[in-house]
């Protein structure tokens, strides 16, 4: 080993070292900030080094890199300084699925160049697999960041979907068995035709998928990402690509876990089952009806009570709420409510969204609390306010059996006393089920934007002076 | 040439260590730590840069080239959009206490 190598291999070591201490960093609030910067200087170290890899040659090839580099680099820094903060998710499942496309094309690149004097199976076999994965990652992403974007449609079903997307599945397989088993001796036309179907595979597999299931996924599809990148780590022989990309693949899929587990969703079920597609059973026919009421008489509610329950949703995040509804808490703290929000482990589009952009806005993190902390204590409050959450919050999870989302913990926000529901509209919840919480009796609706309807209820507690 | 076997190690004790990293986390750090390791596996650009600096055919170039923007893209991004995350919760922080 020349000393370039032996110095870049060095450099590839701290950066691995960089990358794990970085991400156990992120894992705790005070450290988190220094996290990053750690797990950044990793990353300009390996690339840096790399710059001077024996591999690395010819001129052109040095100028596509800084090129590439350049425009991947520079458009990226753009859009993620100029992104909104309840865009976010949409932002990591992009950047996310642009790594599982890297992935896929240094899998192509190894494939095209593939030696059969010199080509093991085994490696072939990893660079198929890694390749099939990062491009399902990619194009799967793709379809998410649309998703959420507003590009594309909630969610696209057609006939006999499982069998299609199972059959595009097995023939994707297949090919890349003959690719695996060529011995290096790789036909491109096959090779097209393999990438081709796995990306197609990709985004009917994040069709049928919707809204609410979306964390769940993009978690998924990181996890595949990091899986690949860590496959083509062994097929470069590049120990830093290995470590980080198996890293991420185990740590996103402990996550994925958590989060199906929150949701009381098997992973398998976001993947293949609609919501409610084939539950089965009518579900409880809902009594009673909405009623409405005015921001004045909500805000006099609030402003008497001794105890207020926030529980933000994804409503919130649309509208952009968040300062409002902090400057609402913060006058009701003045007049000496007791405030508390309650985030559930999947409002939102991602875990802990709800916490980012309550943080953006200024609230404190002691007034915020996870789901088992504050369940208990929707007794003991007089009011919850319920913005821009839905099925979170849906009481058929504890009592009707055959509604698909039976089983999963929800914030009992019904057995406040009064509960505030701001919405913007009549309609279901992301997995198209009633709310029958909307329906009880000690609901009050309050029609409108996330914005607006805090802006109300803050002049109408003003008003009281 | 890394040996198969010591291949093997290295994914085991890999796999381990980012279910250890994950495993004590507070949910309010999960989105910032999802989008961390989305911005880890962004060394998939030093993979992408090996793959095009030994490219020999225009297609493999270009193929090469789209994939160092690609990745380029998923390790700044990453970046960016993590650093703004935890920006926050350090404002938060101070004003909260």
């Amino acid at each position: 080993m020349g000393l370039v190598m032996t110095v870049i291999n060095i450099a590839y070591f701290i950066a691995a070292i960089l990358f794990i201490v970085g991400l156990k960093q992120m894992a705790s609030p005070t450290t988190a900030r220094r996290g990053i910067v750690w797990a950044g200087v990793g990353m300009v170290l390996a690339t840096v080094v790399t710059f001077a890899h024996p591999e690395v040659q010819g001129t052109v090839n040095y100028l596509l890199i800084i090129l590439g580099i350049a425009i991947g680099g520079g458009l990226a820094w753009w859009s993620g300084r100029k992104v909104a903060m309840t865009d976010m998710p949409q932002m990591i499942a992009l950047y996310n699925g642009m790594g599982g496309g890297a992935a896929a094309g240094i899998g192509a690149i190894y494939l095209l160049q593939a030696d059969p004097e010199t080509a093991s199976d085994v490696i072939l076999g990893i660079a198929v697999l890694g390749s099939l994965i990062g491009s399902v990652a990619f194009s799967g992403s793709m379809v998410a960041f649309a998703k959420l974007q507003g590009l594309m449609d909630k969610t696209v079903h057609f006939p006999a979907q499982q069998w299609v997307n199972l059959g595009l599945f097995a023939v994707t397989v297949l090919l890349g068995l003959s690719l695996a088993l060529s011995g290096g001796d790789v036909n491109n036309f096959v090779l097209l035709l393999f990438f081709v179907l796995a990306l197609a595979f990709g985004v009917l597999m994040t069709l049928p998928i919707g809204g609410a299931d979306m964390p769940v996924v993009i978690s998924l599809y990181n996890a595949l990402t990091g899986l690949a990148v860590g496959f083509k780590g062994l097929v470069l022989d590049n120990p830093a690509l290995m470590i980080a990309g198996i890293v991420v693949g185990a740590a996103g899929t402990l996550l994925t876990q958590l989060m199906a587990k929150a949701m009381n969703r098997k992973i398998s079920n976001v993947l293949f089952k609609q919501f409610g597609g084939s539950s089965g059973g009518e579900a409880e026919s809902v009594t009673g009806s909405m009623k409405p009421i005015e921001a004045s008489d909500a805000g006099i509610m609030m402003a008497f009570a001794n105890k207020v329950i926030i529980v933000p949703g994804y409503g919130m995040a649309v509208a952009q709420a968040q300062h409002k509804i902090w400057e609402l808490t913060q006058l009701l703290i003045q007049r000496d409510v007791a405030v508390k929000f309650a985030i559930h482990p999947v409002a939102g589009r991602m875990p802990g969204h709800m916490n980012v952009l309550l943080a953006e806005a200024g609230v404190p993190y002691d007034i915020i609390y996870d789901l088992d902390e504050i369940n208990n204590e929707f007794k003991t409050a007089d009011v919850a306010i319920v913005i821009g959450a839905n099925d979170v919050v849906n009481p058929v999870a504890r009592t009707d059996p055959d509604s698909p989302i039976y089983g999963m913990p929800i914030l009992n926000a019904d057995q406040a006393k009064n509960v505030i529901v701001i919405k913007r509209g009549r309609g279901a919840g992301f997995s198209g089920i009633e709310n029958h919480l909307f329906y009880a009796d000690n609901t009050r609706m309050l029609y409108g934007d996330g914005q607006k309807a805090a802006s109300e209820l803050i002049h109408a507690i003003k008003e009281i002076g | 040439m890394i040996e198969g076997f010591v291949a093997l190690y290295i994914f085991m004790l890999a796999a381990f260590t980012g279910y250890e990293i994950i495993s004590k986390v507070p949910v309010i750090l999960h989105t910032p730590l999802m989008s961390g390791s989305n911005f880890v596996h962004g060394i998939v650009l030093v993979g992408t840069m090996v793959a095009l600096g030994h490219a020999a055919t225009p297609l493999e170039q270009l193929v090469g080239f789209i994939a160092v923007i690609l990745a380029a893209g998923n390790a700044v991004g990453g970046y960016v959009v993590t650093e703004r995350m935890l920006e926050m919760f350090k404002t938060s922080n101070k004003g909260g206490k």
